[in-house]
Order: structure tokens, then sequence, then C-alpha cells
């Protein structure tokens, strides 16, 4: 049979770069149910499904894609149910194509794009969300349990609605005044609108899911009381602590993590300042320092803030950027520089306190290290200055240690993180299980979310046979 | 929501409230702070607990009115609440017996002397206290200080009460002239106040403690906004502090980092005026 659809995929429709670039609003529009059905019908539908391998919770994806096809939104919503929580979320900011769209059948073929599978997720997910009479219902039966969830990003939300599904009493503690996590305080409204993190944590409130914010467990509870009053614990506690390279000038005023620069602008929507109190500090010259989408995240947001020019400088080139390359295209597209492997040598004080510019200086790629990646080494004598009022880096968190200081029973890896089972994650302690960035350094929402799932399963388990041994 | 159930005026633009925030209250320790936000709209900051009681489930709140969210939270009565309070945050003081300590504290720093203080007496310490300010109404909390120093001393600039003159006098006084012997000493207070206590006690030879203010968002170590080189090194006052070895602070940097949002400051706080009106309650 002949193949009769697009190679490309079906395009979708975006914010003109000329104008986003000065507002948080989405940049993604998404497709019309219209466009959705075109986009659908490049899906194969085939046998061996190498998307659903693809994918850290294993959505079946012909299945939805095969519902769009006909009409049957409802139907794609319910199959996406079953497998994930967070389908609004997952649908903007997973790296598809590392995942699904990257072994889909169609992208195979010579010069074909996959499936866009994400944005196809997109639908679904904000279709539902646009019907009232779809709310989901609360588990109505006797409750099976009571577990305690630390943290309320993508892991805890995950594992809290597979719980709250199976008949469990979930309970998430926030440290912070909102849930969501890093969904709320690191990604930008403008890749992922605050507005779809409250429908699905609203979602999840309606399973019957209990969130009390403001409880920094480790202080405001211990885990020690937790485990009294629990049945079992989870916890998801994020890769919350930003690294700084230690050069000189770090605390100069101007200088920032990206983890400040973005909760400053995300949680407490700093790019509204007056309205809102927290200031973002307007500056004119940015320099960012990292490669992920953090950085991607720091860089385009420091554009939207007024930003005449911003630079990210990263000590690899194009070929090793983490990014996912769509937030690297669309950073682009704004206008963002980019120096290829450069690394920051010294922040330079104008004088009075604040950043003047960024010493840095050329790197070139030596032998493969611990990563597999080649080792970027520095080019002796190829320093120059690029000025700047405002630095922002991005080159990682690291486990933060508030919680698990007070917690010193849990055995950690020699990174600090969190030493768990990979498959269920249970922890040294008996009835505790963990996951996300805490358990694997920072990573992705959907891995964040896979190991949610898994933990569900195990939790399930654990107090299932708890309960019958008594 | 956090309901304040008492409020009093302890001088020009400095209250005391007790708030109702019962797991905090449970866990506080004294030198512990919290992170609060008035309202939907308002920022997170961080304020010293200057007292909890377990049994009622309330913390002690003491701040001074120094710009709009300050002003905000001065402007809430009994009977209102505060949105969100986290804590209780920070490392506790080491509270030890050691001897004789020297407690030495200005402006609304005292309120985050006074628990220590009376830690440090709980745990069998001798303990002398300095207050100082610009002129006596100005020094908060005397009488509740006094009831757990061994000896209290007042210095005003204007000399309306004890002894004229600033805080940095006292301490030679005692050590130079009474050859009092301190095992360890603290000074809470105003940062440039903070910085030549740790001077004099410098000369004195003294180890010092201080708690540092600085300016903080999550106040949970994910930020780094708070960030302080102390003997060199970047530490998170937010976690690692909010006390360090007042010798080894880079009290300039400290300083200049305290003044980043001084612009942002003054437009809050001549919106605030604009649509509130001049805070008369002040």
């Amino acid at each position: 049979m002949a193949v009769t659809f697009s190679k490309q995929k079906t395009p979708i429709k975006e914010q003109d770069p000329q104008v986003r670039r000065s507002n948080f609003g989405e940049v993604c529009l998404g497709y019309t149910l219209e466009e959705g059905k075109i986009e659908a019908g490049r899906c194969l539908q085939c046998k061996t499904k190498p998307c659903v391998n693809g994918c850290p919770v294993k959505i079946d994806i012909p299945a939805f894609i095969k519902c769009i096809r006909e009409d049957d939104m409802a139907g794609a919503a319910a199959i996406m149910d079953r497998y994930t929580n967070l389908p609004a979320v997952c649908g903007r900011v997973c790296p598809q194509e590392s995942q699904c769209e990257g072994l889909c059948t169609v992208g195979k073929m010579k010069d074909y794009e996959p499936v866009s599978i994400g944005k196809l997720e997109r639908l679904v997910a904000d279709w539902k969300y646009a019907q009232k009479d779809l709310a989901p219902k609360a588990y109505e039966g006797e409750k099976k349990g009571r577990v305690a969830v630390v943290g309320s990003g993508p892991s805890s939300l995950t594992v809290a609605g597979d719980l709250a599904k199976m008949g469990y009493e979930v309970k998430i503690f926030e440290a912070l005044h909102a849930a969501g996590g890093v969904l709320i305080y690191g990604i930008p409204e403008f890749r992922l609108p605050k507005k779809i993190v409250k429908m699905e944590i609203e979602s999840m409130q309606k399973l019957g899911v209990d969130i009390e914010t403001n409880v920094v467990v480790g202080k405001t509870i211990t885990m020690q009381e937790i485990m009294i009053e629990y049945d079992a614990c989870y916890i998801a506690v994020g890769a919350g602590a930003p690294h700084f390279q230690g050069v000189p000038g770090t605390t100069l005023n101007g200088v920032y993590s990206a983890s400040e620069y973005l909760t400053r602008i995300n949680l407490m929507h700093g790019y509204e300042f007056p309205k809102f109190d927290t200031p973002a500090k307007k500056a004119h010259k940015v320099v960012v320092i990292g490669g992920g989408n953090v950085a991607m995240d720091a860089a385009r947001s420091a554009k939207r803030l007024g930003a005449e020019e911003v630079t990210v400088v990263y000590r690899r080139s194009l070929k090793e950027l983490p990014a996912r390359i769509e937030e690297y295209h669309h950073a682009v597209e704004e206008g963002i520089i980019f120096n290829w492997l450069t690394n920051p040598t010294e922040y330079v004080d104008n004088g009075e306190g604040k950043l003047k510019g960024v010493k840095v200086i050329k790197m070139e790629l030596g032998e493969p290290d611990a990563s597999g990646r080649r080792r970027p080494v520095p080019i002796e004598g190829s320093e120059y200055f690029i000025e700047a009022d405002c630095a922002i880096e991005a080159i990682g968190q690291g486990a933060n240690r508030v919680l698990l200081s007070t917690f010193p029973e849990m055995k950690l890896n020699k990174k600090g993180y969190i030493e768990a089972d990979e498959k269920t994650g249970q922890t040294s302690v008996p009835g505790v299980f963990a996951g996300g960035d805490i358990v694997t350094g920072a990573a992705t929402v959907i891995l964040a979310m896979g190991a949610g799932k898994d933990a569900a399963v195990a939790i399930d388990k654990y107090i299932t046979e708890k309960k019958a041994a008594k | 929501m956090f309901k304040i159930v008492s409020k009093q005026k302890l001088a020009p633009k400095e209250f005391d409230f007790w708030v109702e925030a019962p797991r905090i209250a449970n866990h506080a320790k004294a030198g512990q702070f919290v992170v609060l936000r008035v309202n939907d709209n308002g920022e997170r900051i961080p304020l010293t607990i200057a007292d909890y009681n377990k049994e009622k489930g309330l913390i002690r709140l003491i701040f001074q009115v120094v710009g709009k969210t300050t002003a905000t939270l001065s402007g809430l009565n009994v009977g209102d609440a505060i949105q969100d309070i986290s804590g209780p945050l920070g490392t506790p003081s080491e509270v030890e017996k050691y001897g004789t300590v020297l407690m030495v504290g200005g402006g609304v720093g005292i309120a985050a002397l006074y628990p220590i203080i009376k830690a440090l007496k709980e745990a069998g310490n001798k303990v002398i206290t300095i207050l100082g300010g610009r002129t006596s109404s100005l020094v908060i909390m005397k009488e509740e200080c006094k009831e757990y120093s061994d000896e209290l001393i007042i210095t005003t600039d204007d000399g309306s009460e004890g002894m004229k003159g600033v805080v940095t006098q006292a301490m030679e006084m005692l050590v130079k002239q009474r050859g009092e012997k301190i095992d360890r000493c603290w000074c809470i207070g105003p940062s440039i106040m903070m910085k030549f206590g740790t001077k004099a006690a410098k000369e004195l030879g003294l180890p010092i403690w201080v708690s540092l203010n600085p300016l903080m968002v999550d106040g949970t170590g994910m930020c780094g906004c708070c960030r302080v080189t102390v003997d060199g090194k970047i530490f998170f006052a937010c976690v690692d502090g909010p006390e360090f070895d007042g010798h080894k602070v880079n009290w300039d940097e400290f300083m200049n980092r305290l003044r980043q949002y001084k612009d942002e400051e003054k437009i809050s706080m001549e919106k605030y005026e604009a649509e509130v009106g001049e805070p008369t309650w002040l």
C-alpha cells in the first residue's frame, strides 16, 4: 500500500518569535481537533509499537491516537488516564525526540518525520480539562492504608494519583506555598502555563489526594513522626540545591543561580513586579552559563524581561547540548546568542559590588570523561570579556540536605542522593520509598513520573503484605 | 492560613505578633526563623522566631517595618491571618554550658537574641546582656531579656537610658575595665552593628557568633539568594546559618548584597503608599 500522508509533522501554531520574546505567554499554541486528526492519521498503527517502549510510563500511544482519528476524544482521554496523571504537562515538557518519537516507525522511514506524539498527547489532555463532566471520581470504598508523600513535583503527583486511585488515603507535604515542585518554580510559563499545572493538581485533589503546603519535612515535621502516622512514605524532594562553579565574583550583585532566577520569575511572578512583590531584576546584557533546559529557560526568561542581549555560554558544543532540541531552536528564534566551547573564569566587579561582565575562556574537547562525553579543556591565553549586568549559572543542582540531614537512617550514595531500588523505589528504611531527582540526580519530569508509577505499585504491595501479616 | 492571636507595638515601626502555627511551635528552637508570605501577591521574607509556646501552638514574630511587606504585615490585626508561614528554618543556635556568655543586641535584632539568651540561661550559663539603641524607647524587650540575664546593660546613643554610647563601648568596659572572663559571645542587630561588634570582639579576644539576615526566597537551600562568604567559602545562610562565626564573615560583601534590590524596594513602597495611603499606625 502506498503511503499517502505527509512526510512532515502537521505544522503547529506557535507565537511569532518577535512577539513572544517580550511576553510570557505559551510559545506553542497546540493543535486544533482538525489538525490533531490529520496528525493522528500519520500513525501507522504498527503492531510493534516501538513508541510505547520509549515512554517511561508506557502509555498505549497507538491506542489513544486511534481514538483521536475516530473522533473519540473521551476514549483517548480514558486510555491516557490509565497511564499518566499529568498528560497536559508531559505533552509539553517531555523530550519526545529521544523517547516515543525517537522510536516511531514513521520516523524511521527515509525523509519522514515521526508522528507528533507529544503534541497529540497535549491535545487530548487540554480537551479533557475543557470538559466539565469528565472530573475524576474519588475512590469510595474503605481506605486501604495511609501514605505520606514528601514533595509535590511530578514524581510525587504520580505516586499520589495512582495510590489514591487504588484506594489509599494520600497526604502530600509541600515545603513551598504552592504545589507542583519544579513544574511551578522551575519551568517557565511560556513552556508550561501554571494554569495547566493547577488543573492537573486540582484533578489530583478530586481523586482525594490531600495537599498541605508550607511543610518542610525534617523541620516542620520529622520523618520519625511521619513513619508513626503513616503506613508508608514516598520521598521525592527533587534535586533542589543549586551548584555554583565557584569562580571569583560569584557573590557579586547581579550573579544568580538559575534556581533563584527562575524561582523569582515563576513561583513568585517576578515578571509581574510590582503587581507581585518579588522583583526580578531587569538587566540589559545577560550571560547564562550552562547548556541544559534550565539554561534555555533562564536565557529565554531574561529576554522576556527585556534584556537587549542574552548570551548562553556552554563549555561543550552544540552536539553535546543536553537541552531539548526544540528549546534550543526556540531560543535561537528568539535571538539568544550561543558561545560554544566557552567557560567563565571570573565575574568582574564594576567597583560598586555589581557585575560589570564575565571573563570567559575558550575550551576544546579532549578525552571522554566518566559520562562518556569529551571533556572540555581550557585553551591557554584565549580569555575574553563579555559585558553583562546579569549572569545566571545553570550548571546543575545537587541533593538538598534539609530532609536528609535529619534522617541519618537513610542510606545515600556517594553523590548524596538516596539509594533506592531501581524497580520499586524501596530505600534502606522499611516502608520508605523514594524516586525522582533525589534518587537519580537532576533528570526529566517523565523519568520522575516513571519512578512514581513503579513506586505506587511497590507501596501497594508493601502495605498489603504488611497488613496481611498482622 | 496562620491566625494572629495578639498584636502589640513595641516601639515606632516595631511590632510583636503571636501567631497560630502549631507544627512550627512544636519543633522551633532558639536561633531559627520562618519564611512568610503575607498574601497572595506577596514576597517571601525571613523573620526570626522570637519565642514559641508548644502547648498553645503559637510562635512569636517581632519585626521592624522596613518596606512594603513588613508595612502590610504591620497593618494586620488580631483575628487576621498570614497567608503562608514555613519553618522552623535554619540551624538552631549551639546551646551548651559555656560558662559566661555575653549577649549583645540592637534594634529588632534583640528579638532574635532573646530566645538564645533564654536557652543559654536555661543551659546553666552566666548570661551578661548588652542591649543598645539610639534612644531608650527604641531598646525593646528589656524586661524579658533581664529575666534571663544575670546582668543587663543598656546603652543609648543619646544617654536617655543606661550607658551613653554604643554597645561596643559596653563590651570593652566589661572585659577591659572589669576583667570579666567571657567564654562566648553573640551579637545580633543591624549589620553595621554586627560588623563593629565583631571588630570589638576581635580586639578583646572573644569568640563571637552573629545571626545573618540576608535576602531570601525559599529559605530551604533551594535558590542560593542568601549566599554569604564565611572563611572564604560560600554558604547558604538559610540552611548553613543563620548563625556564623562573626570573625569569618565577609561583612562588606554581606552588606552589599543586602542593598541589591534597593530601587525595587522603593518602587514597591511607593506603590503601597499610593494604594493604601501613608501607614499612620507606624
